[in-house]
């Protein structure tokens, strides 16, 4: 034998091989009558005991005010403060003196859907979202614009509260 | 050619256009069972996105097996890589030949097809395609020459994992080819016959021979499984040491021939399983189905697949029910427990043979049986309940104990919950 084999220690003598087996398999035989609980997961999306929790961190979502404006004033917290540095915005001002964007973008690639963006937003306007169906066909299909994060319709995320820890 | 030859040619070949496609088509319908029933049996679903619960899968995974690249390593030896899948395929279609599928059809035909002539067959047309005389015989001499299309694969591959897998399967086919064939032999004494045929009426006289030769059947059983490769004993492909095993440089079609011996070996052994331990195509608790007629064909044709789908079924049940062998477990098992079993079996069932028809002469075929299977019953439990204590599977442990390096068994301690 060679070196370093490690011999397990088997109940050899208390054991019977045959029973064993045929014990394994009316085990088998029972899973395969019981009901299976696999989700058919892109027709069905939720099951019992299945949801997506509220505090979950998505892509993103602005929030848009009853003109269908966005929210937001383009204050600039939110690309300061982005650790991945993926929100690239350019203020602008109409004639009244109020900010807004001129270019907001937002690289999902980039993103780390950490939910500072949301949490330093004076305004409400930025969210991250409760969502997880992110598929593109193109590379640059991530870098979502300003008509776009207002198109989202998906819930916000609720992010974590200091209050209540464990979501309860 | 007379009318009689060129009928005799002609429902041959009908027979084997028949069968070939009835088995290429189950082979692929039995990979869908496979999967089906692995996922049942750990609460899944399996495949069920092709077509109707998944029933097209393998028609989409025929497709992607044809449109795959074929890779012919530059480091093989090119002629037997290209021959191996074919060297394991034509056995296990081969085998096939024999089986029979159904009682003998009665025809009285006559007509004549146009500029062929005259076509004649009368008298009743085995439902297998070659009824042969040596019978199993020939399963057991054919099914052994598919070590060759496994060692030559593994062999010319040129690579480690395959040579490994090629070499285990050579050892392994070998060694439980004795057990198959040692286990074969009582039904030889107790029939008189080798022909699957005669095997089948024997047992129709009697019964089947699942009873009276219960410890037989078990060795073929087991050895069955070795012989194809399955699970537990699929340790030339064991894919967690030797990445694929003996196929690990092939891809695409000449794979997929691989696949389709297995599946094909598969039908085999159950087909072996059912016409020598079953009853063949004997419909049980009903002498109707010997009269003979077509109704009574169709009726044993359809009990016969039955028989068969629940023995491939019941290969699949192990398969996902057992872990792999360790290698020397699976020698052990085969050298030191199925041949000795055998043997001793050989010559306990040569004796009570011998002393229920000369001794006692018992003629009537169903009391014998009868007492051959209180006889089974008790050498049954004798080898289940009593030998069958860390003996059939003897591990290592023996040998480490022996060369003083594992320490002895610690005394077994209740532990507390």
């Amino acid at each position: 034998m060679a070196i370093g084999v490690k011999v397990m220690r088997r109940p050899e003598r208390d054991v019977s091989y045959v029973r064993a087996t045929l014990k394994g398999m009316a085990l088998t035989f029972r899973h395969l009558l019981q009901p299976k609980v696999t989700m058919q997961y892109p027709e069905e999306k939720s099951a019992e005991g299945w949801r997506i929790a509220p505090r979950w961190r998505g892509t993103h979502r602005m929030l848009t005010d009853e003109q269908g404006r966005a929210k937001c004033v383009a204050c600039g917290l939110c690309p300061t403060i982005c650790p991945a540095n993926c929100i690239k915005l350019v203020p602008g001002e109409d004639e009244e003196g109020n900010r807004y964007p001129l270019i907001y973008e937002i690289d999902e690639f980039r993103c780390v859907f950490c939910g500072y963006c949301q949490e330093v937003c004076p305004e409400e306007a930025i969210h991250v979202g409760v969502h997880y169906e992110n598929a593109e066909y193109a590379r640059d299909r991530f870098v979502y614009d300003l008509e776009r994060l207002c198109a989202q319709t998906h819930a916000v995320s609720t992010l974590w509260d200091p209050a209540d820890p464990r979501g309860e | 050619m007379t009318p009689e030859l060129k009928g005799f040619l002609l429902f041959s070949v009908l027979k084997m256009l028949v069968v070939f496609t009835a088995i290429m088509v189950t082979v692929a319908l039995l990979t869908l069972m496979e999967r089906k029933v692995s996922a049942w049996m750990q609460d899944r679903h399996g495949p069920n996105r092709v077509g109707p619960g998944g029933l097209l899968q393998p028609v989409a995974d025929g497709i992607k097996n044809f449109i795959k690249e074929e890779t012919l390593p530059g480091f093989a030896h090119r002629w037997l890589f290209l021959l191996a899948p074919a060297l394991a395929f034509i056995p296990a279609a081969t085998v096939i030949a024999v089986i029979p599928w159904g009682a003998p059809l009665p025809l009285d035909v006559d007509f004549t097809l146009g500029p062929l002539g005259r076509f004649t067959y009368r008298g009743a047309l085995p439902l297998a395609i070659a009824d042969l005389p040596i019978g199993f015989l020939f399963v057991v001499a054919i099914t052994s020459l598919g070590v060759y299309g496994i060692s030559v694969a593994g062999w010319s591959s040129n690579s480690k994992f395959s040579l490994l897998g090629g070499l285990r399967a050579s050892a392994q086919l070998i060694s439980y080819e004795v057990c198959m064939g040692l286990s074969l032999v009582p039904v030889l004494m107790l029939s008189g016959n080798v022909a699957l045929g005669e095997i089948i009426g024997a047992q129709q006289a009697g019964l089947w021979y699942v009873g009276p030769l219960f410890l037989s059947f078990f060795v073929f059983l087991v050895s069955g499984f070795a012989e194809t490769n399955r699970l537990p004993f699929d340790l030339p492909e064991a894919e967690s040491e030797l990445v694929a095993g003996y196929h690990s440089e092939y891809s695409a079609m000449k794979f997929s021939l691989f696949f389709i011996a297995e599946y094909a070996n598969i039908v085999t052994v159950s087909a072996m399983v059912t016409t020598l331990f079953f009853g063949g195509w004997d419909i049980p608790f009903t002498r109707w189905d010997e009269q003979g007629g077509a109704l009574q064909t169709l009726a044993t044709h359809v009990a016969f697949l039955l028989k068969v789908l629940f023995w491939v079924f019941f290969v699949m049940w192990i398969r996902w029910t057992l872990p792999r062998f360790r290698y020397d477990q699976l020698m052990a098992l085969g050298w030191r427990f199925l041949i000795e079993l055998a043997t001793v079996y050989l010559v306990v069932m040569a004796v009570a043979i011998h002393v229920v028809e000369r001794v006692l002469g018992l003629a009537e075929p169903r009391v014998a049986a009868l007492v051959y299977t209180g006889l089974n019953v008790a050498l049954g439990y004798a080898v289940f309940f009593v030998i069958d204590r860390g003996l059939i599977i003897r591990g290592s442990r023996q040998q480490a104990e022996r060369a003083g390096r594992a320490p002895a068994r610690p005394p077994r301690v209740p532990v507390e919950v």
